[in-house]
């Protein structure tokens, strides 16, 4: 019997068909894996205001770029950066990340993101499964709340829970010898603002139960006057003033309220102070600010920490800023996490990364760790010092105890129901 | 809102010169860009929505001059000359060309240059914030004047911003060019056919709206940091004060000024959270209730 053909598409042609449709559809997943190149995307802010943070983290990323891929990259994958600004704005961010992921074919995520954007770039990362390290935002409840949390992401970044804890035992203590009760805030409307400025005083009134808030203002992000919130601030007539404005929005704060001598008029706490993007910027740094500590190569007094900052002044002739040993760090971590799994397979990274303790520079004790359970990092270097207007900026620094800020880190997660 | 805080300082002497001041203060350098603004609408009928780059120029130009020359006169002769000259060539090249044309043009092609120039400043200054710092001679002490605060360098910012609106005035109410200014405004056709060269009173208009900008900027740029895109905030509340106090009307704009300098300084004490908001909501109750602003002329 002859089989006779019928006409149109015969069965082996259709399944080449679709063989070749499934392939071309799978096409780059299959090139994204074979690829020697690991392309990681990074949306942060080089533009604006904070650009020069925006901009010291790229560098800092590039700088533990280059060592990662001179000793063989992530995994035997060498790195490919994929940096693209977004303005500072939230929605810019969150689009910038996903377009990395989607169009660039970016397999990771360095969200290189002040708090304002790096809530945005969780949901990217949430809804697109990616590993995401945020490098930059240091609102607790990124990865205190437990709503926040998905497994694939991290957070190395100082956190505002440890600043609080630390800076308001600091704070207390100077305020029970010195007598200040009347205390005044100035901090940014957004969520880092808020949640580190109510952490604080939190914290300054536990350990100083006499103080007394009398005063607090709430100027918006990259405000360019801040000239009402100095006379209000004045009239109140606080006897001490906690602030956690931070890059240009801190500068030009100190520029007004400097005119208005406010500095001779009541002990001020800025926390993010002591970092070489505002103490080199300001014109007439006052003395005696105390603020924690952010990037200053003095602190942690180690050989490494002070080379690695002048490594980084070397090739970019500037100081590194608070924002660069973050992105550094989370450089390092992704080698590690990356060598010790043998893979640049996003969610092997993330399993390893779950605990991990590497080496670091910026190391209380030399090291970091990758906390298991929140995703957030722990045992950097933290403390809080009174500024002189010339290097080392923060002559003396009193450090933080890591023992007490778990303690009180549990205590405070419990109270807020996160635990 | 803490209405206790600011009744409080309505009976307090010391609180209300400083409040008063610092009202002043902001009222006066939004005075400076948003003159510019409306004087350039009232003469050329173009909304200049490019205005506050000449406000982010002048602050460079400015701190520029002062690191090279370490003079502080220097520095506002630099910001508002330099802002000058800016503006006179953007007018000639480019926004002589967009005269007559629709609306949406004009604002698409100004809008365009505010990119531009924030990148121009971008690539020349770069993209990181700056500080100018205050000059030697006002880094003293303020003056405590029944109590109140206030520090002598925003008595100079005061001083010249208010001296800028009265040679602003006279000089277009009793000068010859004032009243040829006024004429191009009124009719173009007829100031051109009495053989008078409209085209330069155009780019001398645009200048001076610029230089006023850049000397906002200058005087700014001590207490301010600078950083691409610096002109765009103060660019929509120059334009607040424009419609308040009526496109085109110079009195109406240092009016305007002062009112929302006011607003926000008392505001930020009786109603934290919402200062921006009363800007607005004053904005608005001044629409509804005069639409052409509290010193706009009804169109004929």
């Amino acid at each position: 019997m002859t089989r006779t053909r019928t006409p149109g598409i015969s069965r082996r042609s259709t399944l080449a068909l679709m063989g070749a449709g499934a392939m071309s559809v799978a096409a780059p997943w299959v090139a994204r894996a074979q690829a020697k190149t690991i392309k990681i995307g990074m949306p942060t802010i080089l533009s604006g205001r904070v650009a020069q943070l925006g901009t010291s983290s790229r560098n800092a990323v590039m700088l533990e770029v280059e060592k990662v891929n001179a000793a063989g990259g992530l995994a035997g994958r060498q790195i490919e950066m994929v940096i693209r600004d977004s303005k500072g704005q939230p929605q810019e961010a969150a689009r910038v990340a996903r377009e990395l992921v989607n169009t660039d074919g970016c397999e990771l995520l360095l969200d290189g993101e002040a708090s304002s954007g790096s809530f945005a770039v969780h949901e990217v990362a949430r809804d697109l499964g990616v590993l995401c390290i945020h490098t930059c935002s240091e609102a607790s409840s990124l990865t205190a709340d437990p709503k926040q949390h998905i497994p694939n992401a991290f957070r190395c970044v100082r956190q505002g829970i440890h600043d609080s804890i630390v800076g308001g035992s600091y704070a207390a203590a100077i305020a029970k010898t010195k007598g200040l009760k009347k205390w005044a805030t100035c901090s940014p409307d957004y969520a880092y603002g808020r949640d580190t400025t109510g952490e604080f005083t939190l914290y300054l009134k536990r350990f100083a139960p006499d103080v007394e808030i009398i005063s607090e203002s709430w100027p918006k992000l990259f405000q360019p006057d801040y000239t009402e919130v100095v006379t209000k601030i004045l009239q109140a007539k606080p006897q001490a003033l906690y602030s956690c404005l931070w890059g240009g929005d801190l500068t030009s704060y100190i520029d007004q309220a400097n005119i208005y001598a406010m500095f001779s008029q009541m002990e001020v706490f800025a926390v993010n102070m002591a970092d070489y993007t505002a103490l080199t910027v300001v014109k007439n740094l006052p003395k005696g600010i105390h603020s924690g500590n952010r990037y200053i190569k003095t602190f942690p007094t180690t050989p490494e920490n002070a080379a690695w900052g002048d490594a980084y002044k070397a090739k970019y002739n500037e100081y590194p800023t608070n924002w660069s040993w973050q992105n550094a760090t989370a450089v390092m971590f992704l080698a590690e996490a990356a060598k010790k799994a043998n893979s640049a397979d996003g969610k092997k990274i993330a399993e390893t990364l779950k605990g991990l303790t590497i080496k670091c520079p910026f190391g209380a004790d030399g090291t970091v760790t990758m906390r298991g359970d929140d995703h957030t990092l722990v045992g950097y270097a933290i403390g809080w010092g009174t500024t002189i207007p010339q290097e080392p900026y923060v002559p003396e620094v009193k450090v933080g105890d890591w023992k007490t800020i778990f303690e009180l880190e549990a205590e405070w997660k419990k109270s807020k129901g996160y635990t | 809102m803490d209405l206790d805080a600011l009744a409080g300082c309505l009976s307090s002497s010391a609180c209300l010169v400083t409040q008063t001041t610092s009202g002043l203060i902001i009222g006066m350098l939004l005075f400076l860009v948003a003159v510019g603004l409306t004087l350039i609408f009232g003469v050329l009928k173009v909304v200049n929505f490019s205005h506050g780059a000449f406000y982010m120029f002048g602050a460079y130009f400015a701190m520029t001059a002062y690191q090279f020359t370490g003079s502080f006169a220097l520095a506002m002769l630099a910001g508002a000359a330099g802002t000058a000259v800016l503006g006179l060539i953007f007018e000639r090249v480019f926004m002589s060309r967009v005269y007559g044309a629709d609306v949406l043009m004009q604002l698409l092609v100004c809008y365009a240059f505010v990119l531009i120039f924030d990148d121009v400043v971008r690539l020349i200054w770069g993209p990181e914030f700056k500080s100018m710092g205050m000059p030697s001679a006002f880094q003293v002490m303020p003056l405590f004047i029944a109590g109140g605060v206030v520090p002598p360098y925003y008595l100079l910012l005061i001083g010249v911003a208010l001296s800028a609106a009265i040679v602003l005035g006279i000089g277009l109410s009793r000068s010859r060019i004032g009243k040829v200014i006024r004429a191009a405004a009124q009719n173009p056709g007829m100031v051109s056919a009495l053989g008078i060269n409209t085209g330069l009173i155009y780019g001398g208009v645009f200048a001076l709206g610029g230089m006023l900008a850049g000397l906002a900027g200058a005087l700014a740029a001590p207490v301010r940091s600078l950083t691409p895109g610096m002109g765009f905030s103060v660019l929509i509340e120059s334009f607040i004060v424009t419609v308040i106090g009526g496109m085109g009307s110079i009195l109406g704009a240092l009016i305007g000024a002062l009112l929302l300098g006011l607003i926000r300084s008392y505001g930020s004490l009786g109603f934290p959270l919402f200062t921006e908001g009363l800007m607005y909501l004053f904005m608005v109750i001044v629409l509804v209730s005069k639409p052409t602003g509290l010193f706009g002329k009804e169109a004929a």
